[in-house]
């Protein structure tokens, strides 16, 4: 007879942990080959379509960049409130409202010039994505409600909203009835990075990250966020005000979701549309817990798993595989990956009786 | 070393094999806004590609559920840097993004699909579906007992609103008396809403359920309750034998494989084209069986006449629901009305907002 004792290890590795996310990924990829396989499609010549699709060129290096800043805005603010061990699932309402403060702005003000308007649509959108995460972070202190079920919520009565203006006040009158808004002023678009087709957004993205690693690494507030995140009662003991930094964090995440819909409606599309909706919140979830919360490794899963979505378009292309084959891939990474947590946070031994 | 020059003569050998394969063989591309499963619209302009594959040096290919936005453009750059030759885009939201991509690429033939913008190199088409739905409207008419017949219908914009208005010409040219109740939706592929839809439609006493969606699950209601319906896109009898009396569909592989030959020939022109049913774009699927001989031949015989070019559909007097004038006394609606068309005919229950 064989005995499994399953106990939990005191000291971490760091390299152990990295070699099983490897180990994972590689599993994982191993997983949806044999997939491929079955619908008769030569697996290894699907991976390499994928790969290359996603990396294998200039292009194809820039298009992953792109599509890799909003998963990465929205990641970096839910990681900072999963430090607290407050789930917010609403980075994609979050971004909805910063996409429509960016917006209204944009639309209002059309001639200010550039270095006035854009910092303008900045802060609007921060404001109202921050608004947005503030409202489930006061009900959760004040009410005892669950942040899960209503960031949840809030995502739609937010995603309502867009499309309550895109089809109604801000409809673009030459459009043929089509939901749009007119196209932004050139003034209110975010540029692009010389000749390439990498938009100015990625600046944003390398402050933006420093500032939030700088925060929790090396200032007294983010060392409150890891101790109270570990437990709430050990931190109010110690004087750390619970309260105040749920609603700072919930603020700091929604206001780092809307910049990211201020750069998508800007930089991207040029105009704010419904399809501006492409699920980047309920990835960055998905990215945050596959990176560990932390700041650089969210940069890397961001790019991986945008990456996926480029590549998965090239396969479809050169090999006709479905669309949700991407979506497949995406979820088994994420098992592997959660699944692997298991090896480095607890010492596994088997023994024989 | 010597690998490295081997591999260097290979891809060498590999790129100039591209170039004449290229040379010789037409390589087309489709980019869907849905999953070709969708058994709707994006299933229809796929039945359409396969109808291409069968002629001689034509190479196809697709990339499905593609967001409107920056996705598309990215998706529709990679075929073109991919030597792709003529790429259709099957959405509206794609035209913008198509636009872009057609200036970069001044070679490759871009087709755009219900859009109204065009370039050198960028024609756009569509078709006069609303023939066909003024046939099943005919079909829905004779067919109604409780002379109340639903329409669960996608968004209000002039492409919906068309067919509703000359699906209830058609309702009224058989049964003067019945009247059309509109339900939207707001969505164009949600089985569980529109199924919902339909079931609030045959609450109020409807007995024929049509449809501008692309998901049949209004269908499935029809053929819940026991009563009939019209479907749309392709041939949804299979999803409803006992309720489908027939739908109005598309039929695309003759109009691409006439595009295909007019760029073989060099006769191809970057123009706004709407094939009627004349060229069999649009056309009637099936009767079912529980459809009498006799309104089948009605039906048939308006069909002959439509094809004829006798019966022009949106012919005053036409009324709107207030009861003013739109179309005058034999007066036929120019093409820019019904393109722009927001106001629902005489007979129609519900609002275009």
């Amino acid at each position: 007879m064989f005995r499994i004792r399953i106990t939990k290890r005191q000291e971490r590795r760091g390299w152990r942990s990295c070699l099983v996310v490897l180990t994972a990924i590689v599993l994982s990829l191993v997983l949806s080959g044999i997939l491929l396989a079955l619908r008769g499609t030569p697996p290894l010549v699907g991976l390499a379509v994928l790969f290359k699709g996603a990396f294998g060129s200039r292009f194809a290096i820039e298009d992953c960049l792109v599509k890799a800043i909003p998963i990465f805005l929205c990641s970096l603010g839910v990681a900072v409130a999963f430090r607290l061990q407050v789930w917010n699932i609403g980075a994609e309402g979050q971004f909805a409202l910063g996409a429509v403060g960016a917006t209204w702005v944009a639309l209002s003000f059309p001639d200010l010039p550039g270095p006035i308007l854009l910092p303008a649509m900045i802060a609007m959108a921060a404001l109202a994505g921050g608004l947005w995460g503030m409202i489930p972070a006061i009900l959760r202190q004040r009410l005892r409600t669950n942040e899960i079920i209503v960031t949840l919520m809030l995502n739609y009565i937010a995603i309502l909203f867009l499309d309550y203006l895109v089809y109604g006040v801000w409809k673009d009158p030459t459009s043929f009835g089509f939901p749009m808004t007119r196209e932004f002023s050139p003034q209110a678009v975010v540029g692009r990075i010389g000749s390439t087709s990498i938009n100015w957004g990625l600046a944003h993205c390398l402050v933006l990250g420093t500032v939030v690693w700088v925060f929790i690494r090396f200032t007294r507030l983010g060392f409150e966020l890891k101790a109270a995140g570990d437990s709430v009662r050990a931190a109010r003991y110690a004087g750390i005000p619970y309260d105040r930094l749920v609603v700072l964090v919930m603020v700091i995440s929604g206001a780092l979701a809307g910049w990211a819909g201020f750069l998508e409606a800007s930089a991207t599309i040029n105009r704010l549309q419904p399809s501006i909706m492409a699920g980047y919140g309920y990835t960055a979830i998905v990215v945050a817990w596959l990176a560990r919360l932390n700041p650089l490794s969210i940069a890397f899963a961001s790019f991986l798993l945008a990456g996926l979505r480029v590549g998965v378009e090239n396969l479809q292309l050169d090999l006709q595989v479905p669309a949700a084959f991407g979506g497949i891939l995406e979820g088994l990474i994420l098992l592997t990956v959660l699944g692997g947590g298991l090896f480095t946070s607890y010492r596994i031994a088997v023994r024989r009786n | 070393m010597r690998v490295l020059q081997a591999l260097a003569v290979l891809m060498l050998c590999l790129s100039f094999s591209n170039v004449q394969a290229a040379e010789k063989e037409l390589n087309v591309g489709f980019i869907y806004v849905s999953p070709i499963g969708d058994a709707g619209w994006s299933y229809a302009h796929d039945l359409g590609r396969l109808g291409l594959e069968g002629m001689p040096g034509v190479k196809t290919s697709y990339v499905e559920a593609v967001a409107e936005g920056p996705d598309s453009e990215r998706v529709m750059q990679n075929m073109a840097r991919k030597g792709y030759d003529i790429i259709f885009a099957t959405s509206f939201g794609y035209m913008d993004p198509m636009l872009k991509v057609a200036k970069q690429f001044p070679n490759i033939r871009f087709m755009h699909c219900s859009g109204f913008k065009t370039a050198d190199n960028m024609g756009n088409y569509f078709g006069r579906m609303y023939q066909a739905r003024y046939l099943s409207g005919m079909v829905a008419g004779g067919m109604t007992k409780s002379k109340t017949i639903g329409y669960v219908a996608a968004f209000p914009i002039p492409e919906v609103i068309r067919g509703i208005n000359a699906f209830t010409l058609g309702v009224q040219a058989v049964n003067p008396e019945a009247t059309v109740r509109v339900v939207w939706t707001k969505t164009w592929y949600d089985p569980a809403t529109e199924k919902e839809a339909a079931k609030s439609l045959l609450d109020v006493g409807a007995d024929v359920i049509a449809q501008h969606q692309d998901s049949p699950g209004p269908q499935e209601a029809a053929q819940e309750k026991g009563v009939y319906s019209i479907g749309y896109n392709s041939d949804m009898s299979a999803f409803a034998p006992k309720a489908h009396l027939t739908a109005p569909i598309w039929n695309w592989a003759p109009f691409y494989r006439n595009v295909i030959e007019q760029v073989r020939q060099g006769t191809w022109k970057a123009e706004s084209v709407w094939p009627g049913m004349e060229t069999g774009i649009v056309d009637l699927a099936p009767f079912g069986t529980m459809v009498p001989k006799d309104l089948q031949d009605k039906v048939m015989a308006a069909k002959a006449e439509i094809v004829a070019g006798k019966n022009k559909i949106f012919v005053g007097p036409i009324k709107d629901q207030k009861g003013t004038v739109k179309i005058a006394d034999g007066v036929v609606a120019p093409d820019t009305d019904l393109l722009g068309m927001t106001w629902f005919v005489q007979g129609v229950v519900g609002t275009t907002e």
